[in-house]
């Protein structure tokens, strides 16, 4: 399996005036390519502060973050859009979708970035959508649809790009049980099938058991790294009683 | 991010809040409309003082006799005719800066013709006076030279005295009476329109200048004349025309170095230049007011795209997360500002000529609509879009992405 992240002794402090405030400690962390990890830690054990690294939406102070080989702790910001345009797709607890416009549009958004043809990107937006058993709904606009069919909008978002790298933040936690085992059906699938490396920051562990590896913060440094054999999710909804209806959020 | 595809998106945001767009671009619309407005009346009134300028002839300087000083008492200029025909062939053929010289006599008569009858001022003149004043003939034929040998009773009237006397009918070979003496018509003079202080330069009569004298005006002086009009070789020449003319006259008149001139001469051109100078200036401050309410939209703009950036952070922190850069998203409030200004900018043109349309209708006050007027106001509405959007643009771009995505 190949290595697709690396962190070398990842450092982030923040400054508030003069006070020093350490989010991370010095973080040592490889993930292969096809994994599907689960961070946990309490809120600020700098799990946060590490996914948004990951993610280049923030730049360590110290140490290094390779990704599939690549240094990019010293990036500019405009090539760290660029990485998160083509490589990295975001999934969030409150979906993050543009009001007012429709699901197709919002699964576009990311190929408007890098001048994708309005062919291809209905194409591959309309693909997208279509793996998301979304159907019907490409222009239906993000209030009127339900809190998991937004996420699902927000996934297949996140997949329109290809990327190598799923980062989900606490993607269940707006939502019931039943629809919250449905989005982890599809990250286990993505996983499962399409090889897409997927990490999820949780506070359950009731989520994290789908996860194959488990890795816990706390003050800012890894406190514990467990590889599990995951739960199923799809074996857990056909054993959830049968609602009349689709679960809504 | 491609250029049409920010333009929809622009175009999406603007038309999600109607109401604040319309009322954002009413600052420009207002802007824009206030200069195109304003710059037609101006260039208007500049247009309408330069066609007086030539209507009057180019380049005219008039010799007018007085002011004679009489038993203590000075009179006016004209008062006392000082000036001869003789004066005025020197004036012709003496001096370099000059290329024509009419002497000219005139008078407030009554032209009768059948049972009509209209007061109007008779000029007697030579031949040249029409060529100074660079006046054509609409019908027949101007004065002749065998008209002044002749002393003919012969007579041209200006478009006021015809249509008032013989109304659509052709006067050329008819007869008016001027003071009693029958005069054939030989010809209508071509209308000139309002002089800058409104005389109607239509309303004249021109008779041979050796008929006027004789019959008309001369008794009193005779070979004498109210005035000769002279006009230079050329704008430049105007100067040493004037000069020439004063230093032959005195030496003419046989006046001695510290004696006041017995003439004077005055150059109208300069006169109407100053009146068209005060217009420039009028145009250019009432043009510098209206880009004022400009700049105030302007100002509006900035304002509402302010507040848009602030609601739309969130907006801002996605767009960021899924790849935009810090330039896409610069462009896409940069082109949102624009798109406000260029629209207001139409909206303004449209409004602006429309009232100047309106002002010329109903205020019969000239208006002049020139299409520099119309590219200058549109371009400096989009300078004003770019330079007012640019701060707000900028401040949406140097966002934090993390910091956006977690703005409530």
């Amino acid at each position: 399996m190949a290595e697709l992240i690396r962190t070398e002794h990842l450092v982030k402090t923040y400054y508030l005036g003069e006070v020093q405030v350490p989010a991370l400690k010095g973080v040592d962390l490889t993930i292969q390519a096809g994994e599907f990890v689960a961070i946990m830690g309490a809120s600020g054990s700098g799990k946060s502060t590490f996914m948004n690294i990951l993610g280049c939406l923030d730049r360590p102070t110290q140490g290094k973050y390779f990704l599939e080989g690549e240094d990019v702790s010293g990036l500019t910001r405009d090539e760290l859009a660029r990485i998160r345009n083509k490589r990295i797709g975001f999934v969030f607890q409150n979906f993050n979708l543009l009001g007012r416009t429709s699901a197709l549009e919002n699964i576009e958004l990311p190929l408007f970035y890098n001048n994708s043809s309005s062919r291809e990107r209905h194409q591959r937006a309309m693909e997208a959508l279509t793996i998301m058993g979304l159907q019907g709904r490409e222009h239906h606009f993000p209030s009127q649809i339900s809190g998991g069919q937004q996420q699902r909008v927000a996934i297949a978002r996140a997949l329109v790009n290809r990327p190598s790298l799923i980062l989900a933040d606490e993607p269940t936690g707006n939502l019931d049980t039943r629809t919250s085992l449905e989005i982890m059906e599809i990250f286990q699938k993505l996983n499962q099938e399409s090889r897409i490396t997927i990490i999820l920051v949780t506070h359950e562990m009731d989520i994290a058991r789908y996860a194959g590896r488990q890795v816990v913060f706390r003050d800012g440094i890894v406190i514990k790294d467990e590889t599990f054999q995951p739960r199923q999710a799809a074996e857990n909804l056909s054993q959830l009683p049968q609602p009349g209806k689709e679960g809504a959020s | 991010m491609n250029f049409p595809m920010t333009l929809r998106i622009a175009f999406k945001a603007l038309g999600r809040n109607k109401m604040r767009s319309g009322l954002t671009m009413l600052g420009i619309i207002i802007g824009v409309g206030a200069v195109i407005a304003m710059i037609a009346i101006g260039s208007g009134a500049k247009t309408r003082i330069q066609e007086q300028i030539a209507s009057m002839g180019s380049n005219l300087l008039i010799v007018l006799s007085g002011s004679s000083t009489s038993g203590g008492f000075r009179w006016g200029s004209g008062s006392v005719p000082t000036l001869t025909v003789e004066d005025s062939k020197a004036i012709a053929s003496e001096l370099s800066a000059v290329k024509y010289a009419a002497p000219v006599l005139q008078g407030v008569t009554q032209v009768v013709s059948g049972n009509q009858n209209w007061a109007t001022i008779t000029f007697a003149s030579t031949p040249e006076a029409f060529l100074i004043r660079d006046w054509a003939i609409m019908n027949g034929r101007s004065l002749i030279q065998s008209d002044i040998d002749g002393a003919a009773k012969v007579c041209l009237l200006g478009r006021t005295v015809v249509d008032n006397l013989f109304g659509e009918m052709d006067p050329v070979g008819q007869v008016v009476r001027i003071k009693k003496f029958p005069f054939i018509i030989v010809g209508v003079l071509a209308q000139k329109g309002q002089t800058t202080w409104g005389q109607d330069q239509d309303d004249v009569v021109y008779v041979p200048l050796t008929t006027g004298m004789r019959l008309l005006f001369g008794q009193q002086f005779p070979g004498m004349v109210r005035s000769i009009s002279v006009q230079a070789t050329g704008p430049d020449t105007m100067k040493l025309a004037e000069e020439q003319i004063t230093s032959l006259l005195r030496q003419r008149h046989r006046i001695r170095a510290n004696q006041d001139n017995d003439f004077t001469v005055r150059n109208l051109t300069e006169a109407m230049s100053a009146a068209e100078e005060s217009a420039k200036v009028m145009s250019i401050l009432l043009g510098a007011i209206a880009s004022i309410s400009l700049l105030v939209g302007g100002i509006g703009i900035m304002n509402i795209m302010l507040v848009s950036v602030t609601e739309r952070t969130r907006e801002i922190g996605i767009r960021m997360a899924v790849g935009a850069r810090g330039r896409d998203i610069l462009y896409q409030f940069l082109i949102e500002a624009l798109v406000l200004s260029l629209i207001g900018g139409i909206i303004g043109i449209v409004i602006g000529v429309g009232a100047s349309k309106l002002i010329s209708q109903f205020f019969k006050w000239p208006t002049l609509i020139s299409i520099q007027a119309l590219i200058l106001s549109f371009s400096f509405a989009g300078g004003v879009g770019i330079f007012f959007g640019f701060y707000p643009a900028r401040k949406a771009a140097s966002l934090d992405p993390i910091e956006a995505l977690r703005y409530e």
